[in-house]
């Protein structure tokens, strides 16, 4: 009986993984960003989940309703989302850096080239 | 040519239309979902659409990098100036009730001015990283 | 590698539609704007700049797959504790949350609580994000700004 309450933390943790694996176990440093969104936007579900009421509507007060979802995860989240962005941004600006200063984006070659010079 | 034509008239179409819902989002942020940063994205993506079918160059002359860059800097300081203007009249840092005689009128234009610093800078930035990630040119060889 | 990208962006966009479903409309906009717009873009004129090949894996991925595994099952083993989904009880409803509703409408007028917090009673927080976000921009510029063709750059008409 914990499963039915209990399901959407699990969603969240196979997501997780899901973006933890892609960051570990590839080499090609964009996949390994793209992994990192995952990875963050399966956290801000975590989140979101947490604020849900069960009857609730979304946060902005109108005539007659009684139950809303707490607003303070969204708020939360709104930051997190374009910090994220941010850090992406400049994420694949170095990429693009690595490439014109290595010739590839690939790790293992980036980490020969740097042990041979 | 005639491939792009409509790909041309289209975007002229649209790109009036995403602008003004850009302003919507960030003025009405009050009464329904939207804000500042919402609104920033909906803008600058409006103007990437307009680099996209247009090309750099023209998308340049739209909107000149001294603008874009002014414009990043413009939506922080108004930020902090609203909290810096609140800290000398009242003693507070980012404290609105104090910016006009009612404390819930102070509280409206506090926020507006925020949300709209907020808006700004994130619009220009959108746009800055886009044109910056369009126009580099490698060392050798192109595109 | 332009699969890649898209179907970032599509996982953007379902995850947006799973705020909506779970009454956060603010951040299912802020999510499909910047996650399905701005990330697909930025990602595409990555793989432009860069190469468009992936290279075929060099080593068998057993020990990353048991680490995953391993910390996956630590982590549904901790939350077997947390509260039920949508539970009005749970600790996360009980101290702030609640006062924000009953407060925000009658001290700042504004019926978007989400907005009334961002701006007004969280207003430090939005200021170090807008200062993040202008830093990233500025990060941009530095690195990729062709500072080396400052002076030609005037000259040479591209598109």
């Amino acid at each position: 009986m914990a499963a039915v309450g209990l399901y959407n933390y699990w969603i969240v943790v196979f997501l997780m993984m899901a973006g933890f694996y892609i960051v570990i176990a590839h080499d090609n440093l964009v996949k390994k960003i793209v992994g990192l969104n995952v990875f963050q936007a399966s956290m801000f579900i975590l989140y979101i989940t947490f604020g849900k009421v069960q009857g609730g509507t979304a946060p902005i007060i109108a005539e007659g309703i009684t139950t809303y979802s707490n607003p303070l995860p969204h708020v939360l989240i709104l930051t997190a989302i374009v910090v994220g962005v941010a850090t992406t941004a400049l994420g694949l600006a170095l990429v693009v850096r690595i490439n014109e200063a290595y010739g590839t984006i690939e790790d293992d070659e980036i980490h020969v080239q740097d042990e041979e010079s | 040519m005639d491939s792009y034509l409509v790909l041309r008239v289209v975007a002229k179409l649209l790109m009036p239309f995403i602008l003004i819902y850009g302003l919507y989002v960030q003025f009405h942020g009050d009464f329904g979902p939207g804000g500042g940063f919402q609104a920033g994205v909906i803008f600058a993506s409006g103007f990437i659409l307009y680099a996209l079918i247009f090309g750099l160059k023209n998308a340049n002359r739209v909107l000149p990098r001294g603008i874009l860059r002014f414009g990043i800097a413009l939506g922080v300081l108004l930020f902090a100036g609203v909290g810096v203007y609140n800290l000398l009249v009242s003693g507070k840092y980012l404290d609105y009730s104090v910016m006009a005689q009612n404390s819930v009128h102070g509280q409206h234009l506090g926020i507006f001015l925020v949300e709209l610093g907020v808006g700004i800078t994130v619009a220009s930035v959108m746009i800055v990283v886009f044109f910056t990630f369009a126009g580099h040119r490698q060392a050798e060889g192109d595109d | 590698m332009y699969a890649v990208v898209m179907l970032g962006s599509i996982y953007s966009l379902m995850a947006a539609a799973i705020f909506v479903i779970l009454d956060a409309v603010d951040v299912a906009f802020t999510e499909a704007a910047v996650g399905a717009g701005i990330s697909t873009i930025l990602g595409l004129g990555t793989i432009a700049l860069t190469t468009g090949e992936e290279k075929k894996p060099s080593h068998t991925k057993i020990l990353p797959l048991v680490v995953v595994c391993l910390t996956g099952a630590a982590l549904v083993y901790g939350t077997l504790d947390l509260a039920h989904y949508g539970d009005p009880n749970a600790p996360a409803q009980q101290h702030v949350g609640p006062d924000y509703l009953k407060e925000a409408p009658i001290k700042t007028g504004i019926p978007n609580v989400v907005t009334a917090i961002l701006a007004s009673y969280r207003g430090y927080d939005t200021l170090g994000e807008v200062t993040v976000i202008f830093t990233a921009g500025v990060g941009v510029i530095l690195l990729l700004g062709n500072w080396r063709n400052l002076g030609r750059r005037r000259e040479e008409d591209d598109g």
